[in-house]
């Protein structure tokens, strides 16, 4: 694995709450175009991994670069937003006052300056944009609705949707098929695929239906450090990860 | 709160628009064009008191762009309002000139008392009317800038940051009120002449005054639209609802936050400098701590995010002021609690919440109506056989 064709590099990146190693020595390396499935019991560092990645939280050690030269952990959350990386909670959050299509228009990827915004108009092939992912994610119908009355899934896909009309480079998805129905999870697992076509992408995602659909590479993590990475077949057979995950 | 349609909310401002400035002048002629004893006479003294109310209500309106789209809820407004009003008061007293009691033709006559023998280097240029006019922007505007800049990148939110908007207006208070401020202490700013050249006191002034407030709250008024209507209010109002949200996709929150905040205290600014002319004083009290929690209740009570509502919760809370505090002096504060806590309990979206709601149901309807329609030709179609998986998944997703 050479630095210089990967997207996302993380080198022993360790961080503690009050005394708790939330992540411990956590290295590892994601290829530019790859998707990648994280799975791993509570507590195992998963959101605090897309934290760091994203700058919500600083690492107390380590180093993460991305796209081999932007060292992550000096930029805020703005700042590595603008740079391509995108992110998705795992309680969908959307602007619930704003239509769904404000939702993708806001989202879209621009000037984020609030002095362009104050004059900009969206422009036809802005337009055209947001309309090509309102179909993606077929919401079209429901575009003049106000967020707030989406169904629970249809927030899930207006935040994936989101995440399109940004088009980062990287997408972090944080488990996006909570609380779906098994028709809508099987729908969100093309989607992301889709997706994954044109994106780098890191999943988390406990369901695991939900990742054997996905077919990709995966990553186990356990106590903040990387237990076991492979096809999942290949991790599901490790006796390690059988102990402190699948087999509970 | 309220989530309206900004064509909505432009409607009703341009009605409010409308009415402010007819109504003006109405009342402007009925001042100054009928004679004394006419029934239909409107004294000089009402006419100013109504240019208090649009004087409070273009404070309101600052309030609710910063509370009602920005979501900060702040408890110290009154302090731009009264830098402003404090702006304005520097340059009337310089026109007193050797009119004063001690007929000093520099210094007012606070500072004569005081034995000060020159005037302290932040009141000079206040001779000028364009420069004072300027200040009346700039001091509160820099001061919202700094105070904002600093509690913003820090990320200080919700009741820690009304808690220090209360502090700021508080120590600001007791500064103004030292003599050795150079403000005129206990008394404040007072027995003003001219404005302009023109006397304080006359009809005509005071009714040029009142339209020039009018006019103020109507242009206040455009830029609020403007600003909420504008993509970057979009972004405003998604920072103010889901302010993480907003920063993974990359806005600069503390940004969208400090321009919304200082342009609004420039605005609360403004309407102190009307008001200071109309009521003819300006002192510390302005700075107290629960003038700018009062001021909030005039926008909770017309209807936080509606910004027409603020004005109108300003003018309707303060007529009734004026009128307990003369009929049942002793009876206002209880009367104010209560209408707090009724608006809070029965009119949670404040008096303009009703109208609004009314109008947004009827789109709603309009809107689901529509949906169905949609979702009839989208079964139609796959009856007929016509791209049956997206025909359905539609047709689905409208039903719910």
């Amino acid at each position: 694995m050479s630095m210089t064709s990967s997207l996302l590099y993380l080198d022993g990146v360790s961080v503690s709450f009050d005394g708790f190693k939330a992540l411990n020595n956590l290295s590892m390396v994601l290829e530019q175009g790859e998707m990648r499935a994280i799975i791993g019991p509570n507590g195992a560092g998963k959101t605090t991994m897309m934290d760091c990645i994203t700058g919500k939280t600083r690492p107390d050690e380590g180093t993460i670069l991305f796209d081999g030269s932007v060292d992550l952990t000096e930029l805020d959350e703005a700042a590595i937003a603008n740079r391509g990386i995108g992110r998705k909670f795992q309680k969908p959050t959307v602007f619930e006052k704003h239509t769904v299509r404000t939702n993708i228009a806001l989202a879209l990827k621009e000037s984020r300056s609030p002095f362009h915004l104050l004059l900009a108009r969206l422009d036809r092939e802005q337009n055209a944009r947001i309309d090509e992912v309102l179909d993606t994610i077929r919401l079209g119908h429901l575009q003049k609705e106000t967020a707030a009355n989406l169904s629970h899934g249809q927030k899930q896909w207006l935040e994936i949707g989101m995440l399109l009309a940004q088009d980062p480079r990287l997408l972090l998805v944080d488990e996006p098929v909570a609380g779906m129905t098994d028709s809508e999870t099987a729908e969100t697992a093309k989607l992301l695929v889709d997706i994954a076509k044109s994106h780098t992408v890191i999943v988390v995602e406990h369901d695991m239906a939900f990742v054997r659909d996905l077919d990709v590479k995966v990553t186990v993590l356990h106590e903040g450090s990387v237990l076991a990475e492979g096809a999942l077949d290949h991790v599901s057979a490790d006796k390690r990860v059988i102990d402190v995950y699948l087999g509970r | 709160m309220t989530t309206i349609s900004p064509t909505l909310l432009t409607r009703f401002a341009v009605g409010a628009i409308a009415i402010l400035l007819v109504g003006s002048l109405v009342v402007i002629y009925l001042n100054l064009g009928l004679p004394a004893d006419h029934a239909w006479h409107v004294p000089t003294y009402v006419m100013s008191l109504m240019g208090k109310y649009l004087a409070f209500a273009l404070l309101a309106l600052s309030i609710d762009l910063v509370w009602g789209f920005g979501g900060i809820l702040t408890l110290g407004h009154g302090a731009f309002f009264a830098l402003g009003g404090y702006a304005m008061g520097m340059y009337l007293m310089r026109q007193i000139g050797d009119r004063g009691v001690y007929a000093n033709p520099l210094l007012p006559d606070f500072m004569v008392f005081l034995n000060w023998d020159s005037l302290p280097w932040y009141w000079l240029g206040f001779d000028s009317f364009w420069f004072a006019a300027a200040m009346v922007i700039l001091v509160p505007g820099l001061l919202a800038f700094v105070f904002g800049w600093l509690a913003f990148r820090s990320r200080v939110t919700g009741v820690y940051l009304s808690i220090i908007t209360q502090a700021m207006t508080f120590a600001l208070m007791l500064a103004f009120f030292r003599n050795e401020m150079g403000f005129g202490g206990n008394n404040g700013l007072t027995d003003f002449k001219d404005i302009l050249g023109f006397n304080i006191q006359s009809a005509e002034t005071r009714a040029a005054l009142f339209f020039a407030t009018a006019l103020a709250v109507s242009l206040g008024l455009l830029l609020c639209i403007w600003m909420v209507r504008s993509r970057f209010g979009q972004a405003l109002v998604a920072v103010r609802d889901a302010e993480a949200r907003a920063r993974f996709i990359g806005y600069r929150v503390e940004h969208y936050k400090l321009i919304v905040w200082t342009v609004s205290a420039a605005m609360a600014g403004v309407a102190g400098a009307l008001y200071v002319p109309q009521v003819g004083i300006i002192n510390p009290s302005e700075f107290a701590p629960g003038n700018s929690i009062e001021a909030v209740i005039w926008v909770a009570v017309g209807g936080r995010g509606t910004l027409v509502g603020s004005i109108v919760g300003a003018v309707l809370v303060n007529f009734g002021k004026t009128y307990f505090t003369g009929a049942f002096p002793e009876l206002w504060l209880f009367v104010l609690g209560a209408l707090f806590v009724v608006v809070t309990i029965f009119l949670p979206r404040g008096i303009m919440g009703p109208f609004f709601g009314m109008i947004d149901r009827r789109r709603q309807r309009r809107l689901a109506a529509e949906q169905s329609e949609s979702a009839a030709r989208a079964s139609a179609r796959r009856e007929a056989g016509i791209e049956p998986d997206d025909a359905a998944t539609a047709g689905q997703g409208a039903a719910q």
